[in-house]
C-alpha cells in the first residue's frame, strides 16, 4: 500500500490547470449568440421612483431587450426573493423586489436590466434609461437609525427595527451583586465585505430542445440558486441545472441567492438566447452583501481572583435595507460571545437596525469577530483594573478540558443547545504564546523602548462552531476505467477539496489522490445539496465520502471475492486492486466496475447491486466548535499612528486535519482578513447611507506587506460528533484577529495610557489618541 | 465599467496632436492611461475623442543639459526609476520615484500625465515643485513655458489650456553633495500618500544651511512649498533642535480635509514628516551630520 | 457611432488579427476575442492587478490600456508561461509546492508580476518580494504561500540557470 493519503501535507491537484491559465471561471464561459447585461442602479441610497423611461435606451445601437419590474414576464411566481431563513424574532423582513419600480432603499439597487449585444453597447445604453426619483433622506448608521427621529430606511415601515431578541442564562444580579469588580463599555465594529477578487457573475441559457434551463453562477450554493429559481418557475426540479464552476473566492457573500441571479436566467428563458452578467467592481460595492457593523454597550463582573461572575449588556446590529439571511450574523454573534470561558450569567439584548445599505448577510466570520472583539476587550480591561497579566486572566478562566463536552446554556442557530464537543483551550492558548514567545515580551518591550521603538503584544482566544448541518452529500463511483470520482453538491472557492476529498477517499482504496476526481457545485450530478459556507466541507462532505467510500470499498470487496472464488474476510486493497491476502491473486477495480455493470441475460456477481458506486448524505447532530488563540505582536510609531504587524502567532484547534498544508493556508488567509478588519476596511457612507468608499483605491485590502507571516501551531482535538474527527477551519483565522491586534495596539501605546474600543483603527485616529494624550 | 464610446486618434507627431487638441472640443489626451482608463472605465469622463499620444516618438527621453536634466512628456515612470541620471542628479526624483504607485503603473505612467493629473498627494509633481521644474507646454503654433510655482491653479487643476500639452519638463540640478529626502506617509505601500515631505538642502562648510527647499504634498489642494520653514533654515546650522522645533511652522497650515483624513491629520504628518525629512537630507549632505529624527 | 479599427497582436507567439471598437480595453479583448481567459478581470480600475500582462517584456494592467494600443506589439499571458502543456514553469511549479494559490483568480497577475520582477531581481529579500507583488490583490491566501512561492522560484531559476 502507498503513502497514507489522509492527514498528508500534499500539493494541491487544483492548481496545475488554474496557474496555466486554463480555470473556468463564470465570465470565461463564450456561448453562442451569447447576449450581456447590465443593470441600471438606483444612485440614491433612498428614494421614491416616480417614473422610468427607458425609451432612448431599447433605441440604443445593439439593445436587444429592456426590462423594468413591469416588463417581467408574468408567470413568474414570485417578484420578490423568497425569505430565506425566518426567525420570529424578526418584525419587519423586509425583502428586495427583483427590479424595483417604487421605492429604492440602497444605492445599486436594480431597477432595471439591458440586454444588449455587448456589455459596452448595454452600458451605454444604460445611462439613457430615465429615472424621475424623490430622493428621500437615508438612515445610514445602525445606532442612530433606531432613534425615534431617524428617517426610515422603508417609508412605509413604523420604524427602522428589524428584529429583537434576547438570548442569556444565570443570575445576573447575583452576578454583579458579589462582583469585586465591575467595567462597562461600548464597543464599535464597522462594516466589511468579502471582496472575492473575482465578482459574482451569471451565464445562463436555455435550451427549448429539451426545455432545461442551465445556469453557471459564481455561488457558494448552487443548489439554493436552483431551488430558488425552480420555486420561481413553478418548473420541476429537473428542468433546472446550477453549476458553480471555478468560483475565484467566496468568503460569505456568495452564499446568499441574489436577483440577478434569479433575472439572467429568466431573461435567457424569455429571449431565447443566453445571456450573460458579469458584476463589475463598483456594482460589487453597490450590491453584494457585506457584514460587521456593530454596536456592543457591555458591563462585566468578576471577582477578586478575575474570574468572570457574569456579563450583560445589549448589542445593535446594522442589517442593511434587506434581511435576506434573517438574523442568522447577528445571532451568531450573540451566542460566540461567552467563548472558551466559564461564564457563569450572560445576557443580551440584540436590536437588529434597517438602514439604506446594501444588505447584511455572514462574511468570513459571520458575526464571530464583533463578539470576540467586545469579549476580548472587556477581559482586557478588567486585567488591567485588576493589574493582572492580560493572558493570566484569560487562563484562570479558561473551560478546563475535562469538562468536555460542555454545554453553555444557550441555543445555537442550528436550533440545538450549544454544547462544545471537544476542545482544549488551556493547552491552546499556551501553545499560542509558547509561539509567540509572549513570556519573554516584556524583555523585548523594554528594551525596544530603550531605542525608541513602540512595540506592544495582544492576546485572544475564540471558539467557533463549525460543520454546520445538516448534510452535504458525496456520491463515489469506480468508473470503468479504474478511476475514482466523487460527485459533492458544494462548490469551490479556494478551499481545494478536490484534493481534500479526495486524501480522504485513496486510503479506502490503496491509491494516490491523482487517481481521483472531484466534481463539485453542480446540481446535475448529485441529487442533493447545501452549499461552500459555515465552515462546514470538511465536516459534512468530508464524512459522507468517507462513508461512500467505505461503502464502495466493501462492494468492491464482495463482488472481487465473488470473482476470485475467495472469502470477503481474506480480501485487501491495495494499489486499486482487490486481492486475497498472502496470494498474487487480484483484480483491479476498473475490471469489478465492469463486471458490477452487468451483462444482459447474467445475474451480477455475489448478487450485488448494479454500479460501483455509493451515495451517502452524513448529517451531524450537532455543530463542531473549532476553537484558537492569537498571540500578535506589533510595531506603532505613534507620531504617524502606523501599525506594522511583527509577529503573528495562531494556535488552532479543528480536530483532526485532512491536509495541514491547506488548513495553514485558510488559517493564513482568514487572518490577512481579519488583519484588514482590524487596520484597513472601511466602508464610509455619507449621513444619508450613500457609499464613499466605492473603489479599491478608497476601500483598502490588505496588500503583501501589510500582510504578516502567520506561525500556526494545530491542536488536535478530534471531534466525536463525525467519523473523521474534523472541525471547519476557513474562518478561524479571522475571528480573534482584531481583538488580538488592537489589544497590541494598546499595549505598544501603554506609555500615553491610550484605549481603543473599535475596529478597524486608523493611523490618523491612532496618532490623534496620542496626541491628545501627549498634550494633556 | 467599459469606456464610453470616442473617436480615437493616434497622432505621430507632437504637431499633430496640437492640431487635433485645437479641432476637439470634447478630446482627453492619453498617455500612461493609469489615470485618464479607470476615469474612462468608470465613464467619469466621457470624451468625445481621446488624443493617444504614445506614438510620438520624440516624447520619451532623459536629456542632461548640464544645469538641469529635461524629461520628454511621455517619458515613463519606470525609465526614471532606472535613469542612472536621475540617481546621480536628482536622487530626490529616484527617492520618490518608488513611492509611485507599482511596477506595472510605472512601466506605462509618464512625467507629462503624472503633472497633467495634478493629484495633490503625487510623488512627481511635488518633486517638480520642490525642483523648481519648468514645464513647456505646446499648443497649435505656439509654446511656453510655465514655472511649477505657477503650475498648479487648484485642486487637480493644472493651469495650462485645454488645447495645450505638456511637451517636456525642464529640472535643475541641486549642487554635488546637496542633501535630499523624499518621505511619505501611505496607508498601503504604493498607494498615494497622505501626506509627503521633499526636502532639500545646501550644506555649507560646518553645518551651515545655505540654501533650503521643503515642499509637501497631500497637505494642500496642489503639492505646495512651505516658505516659513525654508527661511528659517537659511543661514542655521542644522541641529535636531533646529529642526524639531521648524517643522512645527507646518501645523500653522490650511489643509484638506476629507471624510478619509482630517485636516489636523494632514498637518500632524507636515510637521512629523518634514522633521524626519530634514534630519534624513542633513544626513545625507556632503556638509551635513548624520541625525535621526524619527 | 462606433469607431473601428483593424489590429493585429501577437499573444504567446501566436498573431491574432481583428477588427475591433477603439473602446475596447485589452483585458477584453485578450479574454472575449482571443478567447484567452486566463487572464483575469477583478476591479477595471487599476488596483487589483488579476488583469497584469507583460507588454513586450514589462507588465501592464492590461484592463488599463486599449485594445488598439497593442496593435503590433506582443503580449504574453499565464498561458504562455509554461514551456509545454505537460510541464510548469519554476515559478508555477514553485507556487504549487509552496500552496502559493487558492481560488486561482488573482494567480494569473501574480505570475506575471514575479516572471519580470526575477528577471530584474534573481535573488530578492522577502521584503523585496512583498514591495513587488503590493499592486496584485489576493483575498486568499494571506500572501503567504505566495512569497514563500516566489522565494523558491528564485532559488530553482538561479540553479537552474
Amino acid at each position: 500500500m502507498g503513502a497514507k493519503m489522509f492527514g498528508a501535507r500534499v500539493p494541491r491537484l487544483e492548481d496545475p490547470r488554474l496557474l496555466t491559465g486554463y480555470g473556468s471561471y463564470t465570465d470565461d464561459f463564450h456561448l453562442l449568440d451569447m447576449l450581456e447585461a447590465a443593470f441600471v442602479r438606483s444612485p440614491h441610497s433612498h428614494a421614491k421612483i416616480n417614473g422610468i423611461d427607458v425609451t432612448a435606451a431599447v433605441a440604443h445601437k445593439g439593445v436587444v431587450a429592456v426590462y423594468t419590474a413591469s416588463d417581467l414576464p408574468e408567470d413568474l411566481r414570485y417578484t420578490t426573493v423568497p425569505f430565506q431563513v425566518p426567525n420570529p424574532a424578526i418584525s419587519q423582513p423586509f425583502q428586495q423586489r427583483l427590479l424595483e419600480d417604487r421605492e429604492v432603499c440602497f444605492s445599486g439597487e436594480p431597477i432595471a436590466l439591458i440586454v444588449a449585444d455587448t456589455r459596452y453597447n448595454a452600458e451605454d445604453a444604460a445611462m439613457l434609461v430615465e429615472v424621475d426619483y424623490e430622493i428621500l433622506p437615508g438612515a445610514s448608521d445602525c445606532k442612530s437609525s433606531l432613534d425615534d427621529a431617524a428617517p426610515l430606511c422603508h417609508a412605509d415601515a413604523p420604524n427602522n427595527e428589524g428584529a429583537k431578541y434576547t438570548v442569556g442564562y444565570g443570575d445576573l444580579d447575583a452576578a454583579f451583586a458579589n462582583a469585586h469588580l465591575t467595567h462597562r463599555e461600548e464597543y464599535w465594529i464597522h462594516r466589511g465585505g468579502g471582496f472575492a477578487i473575482e465578482n459574482r457573475a451569471v451565464v445562463a441559457k436555455y435550451e427549448e430542445l429539451d426545455d432545461v434551463l442551465t445556469i453557471w453562477s459564481a455561488t457558494q450554493s448552487p443548489f439554493l440558486v436552483k431551488q430558488n429559481i425552480v420555486d420561481m418557475l413553478g418548473w420541476e426540479s429537473d428542468k433546472v441545472r446550477v453549476i458553480a464552476p471555478d468560483v475565484g473566492g467566496g468568503f460569505g457573500p456568495k452564499t446568499v441567492y441574489y436577483v440577478e441571479e434569479a433575472l439572467i436566467p429568466v431573461i435567457a428563458k424569455d429571449l431565447g438566447r443566453p445571456v450573460k452578467w458579469v458584476e463589475d467592481r463598483r456594482e460589487n460595492f453597490l450590491a453584494t452583501n457585506m457584514e460587521r457593523d456593530q454596536y456592543w454597550d457591555m458591563e462585566i463582573a468578576v471577582d477578586v481572583d478575575g474570574k468572570l461572575l457574569g456579563v450583560r449588556g445589549s448589542m445593535i446590529h446594522d442589517t442593511g435595507a434587506y434581511m435576506p439571511w434573517g438574523i442568522i450574523s447577528p445571532y451568531i454573534s450573540a451566542t460566540t460571545f461567552p467563548g472558551p470561558y466559564i461564564l457563569p450569567a450572560y445576557q443580551l439584548e440584540t436590536r437588529v437596525a434597517l438602514t439604506n445599505k446594501v444588505a447584511v448577510t455572514p462574511v468570513r466570520g459571520a458575526g464571530r469577530p464583533q463578539a470576540v472583539f467586545a469579549m476580548e476587550r472587556l477581559m482586557d480591561r478588567v486585567a488591567d483594573k485588576l493589574n493582572l497579566d492580560r493572558a493570566e486572566i484569560r487562563r484562570r478562566n479558561l473551560i478546563p478540558t475535562e469538562d468536555m463536552p460542555y454545554a453553555l446554556g444557550l441555543i445555537f442557530r442550528d436550533g440545538k443547545p450549544m454544547t462544545y464537543d471537544s476542545g482544549d483551550y488551556p493547552k491552546c492558548q499556551a501553545e499560542a504564546m509558547r509561539l509567540g514567545d509572549y513570556d519573554g515580551f516584556k524583555i523585548r518591550q523594554k528594551a525596544a523602548r530603550a531605542k525608541g521603538h513602540h512595540i506592544g503584544i495582544g492576546i485572544a482566544n475564540y471558539v467557533e462552531g463549525t460543520g454546520l448541518g445538516p448534510f452535504e452529500g458525496a456520491t463515489v463511483r469506480i468508473q470503468p476505467s479504474g478511476r475514482i470520482c466523487i460527485y459533492t453538491g458544494g462548490g469551490d472557492s479556494g478551499q481545494g477539496h478536490w484534493t481534500t476529498l479526495a486524501q480522504v477517499c485513496a486510503d479506502k482504496f490503496g491509491v494516490g489522490i491523482e487517481h481521483i476526481d472531484v466534481q463539485k457545485g453542480d446540481t446535475g450530478k448529485i441529487a442533493s445539496g447545501v452549499g461552500t459556507f459555515a465552515s462546514r466541507i470538511a465536516v459534512n462532505a468530508g464524512s459522507s465520502v468517507h462513508l461512500a467510500s467505505t461503502e464502495v470499498r466493501e462492494k468492491a470487496i464482495k463482488v472481487a471475492a465473488h470473482m476470485l472464488e475467495a472469502a470477503e474476510e481474506d480480501m485487501d486493497i491495495e494499489n486499486g486492486r482487490v486481492g486475497v491476502k498472502g496470494s498474487d491473486l487480484s483484480v483491479p477495480l476498473s475490471e469489478i466496475a465492469r463486471a458490477v455493470q452487468g451483462m444482459p441475460g447474467f445475474s451480477l456477481p455475489g448478487g450485488v447491486e448494479p454500479g460501483l458506486e455509493a451515495t451517502h448524505y452524513f448529517s451531524p447532530s450537532q455543530s463542531s466548535y473549532c476553537n484558537g488563540t492569537a498571540v500578535v505582536e506589533v510595531e506603532v510609531d505613534p507620531e504617524t499612528g502606523q501599525v506594522e504587524i511583527l509577529k503573528y502567532s495562531m494556535a488552532h484547534d479543528s480536530g483532526t486535519l485532512i491536509n495541514p498544508f491547506v488548513v495553514d493556508g485558510q488559517v493564513q488567509g482568514a487572518v490577512a482578513q481579519g488583519v484588514g478588519n482590524s487596520l484597513l476596511e472601511w466602508m464610509v457612507y455619507d449621513d444619508n447611507a450613500n457609499p464613499v468608499s466605492a473603489t479599491f483605491a478608497e476601500y483598502l485590502l490588505p496588500s503583501a506587506p501589510e500582510a504578516p507571516n502567520v506561525d500556526v501551531v494545530h491542536v488536535e482535538s478530534p471531534t466525536p460528533i463525525n467519523p473523521l474527527g474534523v472541525k471547519g477551519a476557513g474562518e478561524g483565522g479571522t475571528i480573534p484577529a482584531a481583538a488580538a491586534i488592537i489589544a497590541a495596539i494598546e499595549d505598544a501605546l501603554s506609555p500615553w495610557d491610550v484605549e481603543i474600543s473599535c475596529a478597524p483603527v486608523t493611523p490618523s485616529m491612532i496618532a490623534e489618541k496620542v496626541w491628545a494624550k501627549a498634550c494633556d | 465599467m467599459k469606456p464610453p464610446p470616442f473617436v480615437y486618434h493616434d497622432p505621430h507627431s507632437i504637431d499633430d496632436a496640437v492640431s487635433l487638441l485645437a479641432e476637439k472640443e470634447n478630446a482627453k489626451l492619453l498617455a500612461g492611461g493609469q489615470s485618464l482608463m479607470p476615469m474612462l472605465n468608470m465613464r467619469f469622463v466621457l470624451p468625445d475623442d481621446v488624443i493617444d499620444i504614445n506614438k510620438i516618438e520624440d516624447l520619451s527621453y532623459i536629456r542632461d543639459d548640464g544645469d538641469a536634466l529635461v524629461f520628454g512628456g511621455i517619458t515613463r515612470q519606470r525609465d526614471i526609476e532606472f535613469s542612472d541620471l536621475v540617481e546621480q542628479k536628482i536622487p530626490l526624483m529616484k527617492e520618490a520615484i518608488l513611492n509611485v504607485g507599482h511596477r506595472q503603473t510605472r512601466n506605462r505612467g509618464t512625467f507629462g500625465g503624472s503633472l497633467s493629473h495634478l493629484d495633490p498627494s503625487a510623488e512627481l509633481p511635488t518633486v517638480s515643485i520642490a525642483q523648481d521644474a519648468i514645464v513647456s507646454v505646446r499648443k497649435k503654433g505656439a509654446t511656453r513655458d510655465i514655472p511649477m510655482a505657477e503650475f498648479p491653479m487648484g485642486y487637480m487643476t493644472p493651469s495650462f489650456d485645454l488645447d495645450e500639452m505638456v511637451t517636456d519638463i525642464r529640472v535643475p540640478i541641486w549642487p554635488t553633495g546637496h542633501g535630499y529626502a523624499f518621505v511619505e506617509f501611505a496607508r498601503r505601500h504604493g498607494d498615494y500618500a497622505i501626506t509627503s515631505s521633499a526636502v532639500l538642502l545646501d550644506v555649507a562648510d560646518g553645518g551651515e544651511i545655505s540654501k533650503a527647499s521643503v515642499t509637501l504634498g497631500g497637505v494642500g489642494p496642489s503639492p505646495l512649498r512651505v516658505a516659513t520653514v525654508e527661511e528659517g533654515l537659511a543661514g542655521e546650522v542644522g541641529s535636531k533642535e533646529l529642526f524639531t522645533e521648524i517643522a512645527e511652522k507646518c501645523r500653522d497650515i490650511d489643509a484638506m480635509e476629507d471624510v478619509y483624513t482630517p485636516a489636523w491629520y494632514r498637518q500632524h504628518l507636515a510637521v512629523v514628516l518634514t522633521r524626519r525629512a530634514l534630519a534624513k537630507a542633513f544626513s545625507r549632505a556632503a556638509n551635513g551630520t548624520g541625525m535621526n529624527l524619527r | 457611432m462606433s469607431d473601428r479599427r483593424n489590429i493585429s497582436v501577437t499573444i504567446n507567439g501566436e498573431t491574432f488579427e481583428r477588427e475591433v471598437e477603439t473602446r475596447l480595453h485589452l483585458a477584453d479583448f485578450i479574454r472575449h476575442e482571443c478567447l484567452l481567459t486566463g487572464t483575469h478581470v477583478g476591479c477595471e480600475h487599476g488596483v487589483c492587478g488579476a488583469c497584469t500582462i507583460l507588454l513586450n517584456g514589462q507588465t501592464a494592467r492590461s484592463c488599463l490600456m486599449l485594445a488598439v494600443q497593442a496593435d503590433g506589439q506582443e503580449i504574453k499571458t499565464v498561458e504562455g508561461i509554461a514551456p509545454n502543456k505537460e510541464e510548469l514553469h519554476p515559478l508555477q511549479q514553485a507556487f504549487q509546492d509552496n500552496h502559493g494559490l487558492q481560488c486561482g483568480f488573482c494567480t494569473p497577475g501574480m505570475l506575471t508580476t514575479l516572471l519580470e520582477f526575477l528577471e530584474d531581481n534573481p535573488d530578492p529579500t522577502e521584503r523585496e518580494v512583498r514591495e513587488a507583488i503590493s499592486g496584485n490583490l489576493c483575498r486568499c491566501t494571506g500572501y503567504q504561500g505566495i512569497v514563500a512561492a516566489a522565494l523558491d522560484a528564485a532559488k530553482r531559476l538561479q540553479a537552474g540557470s
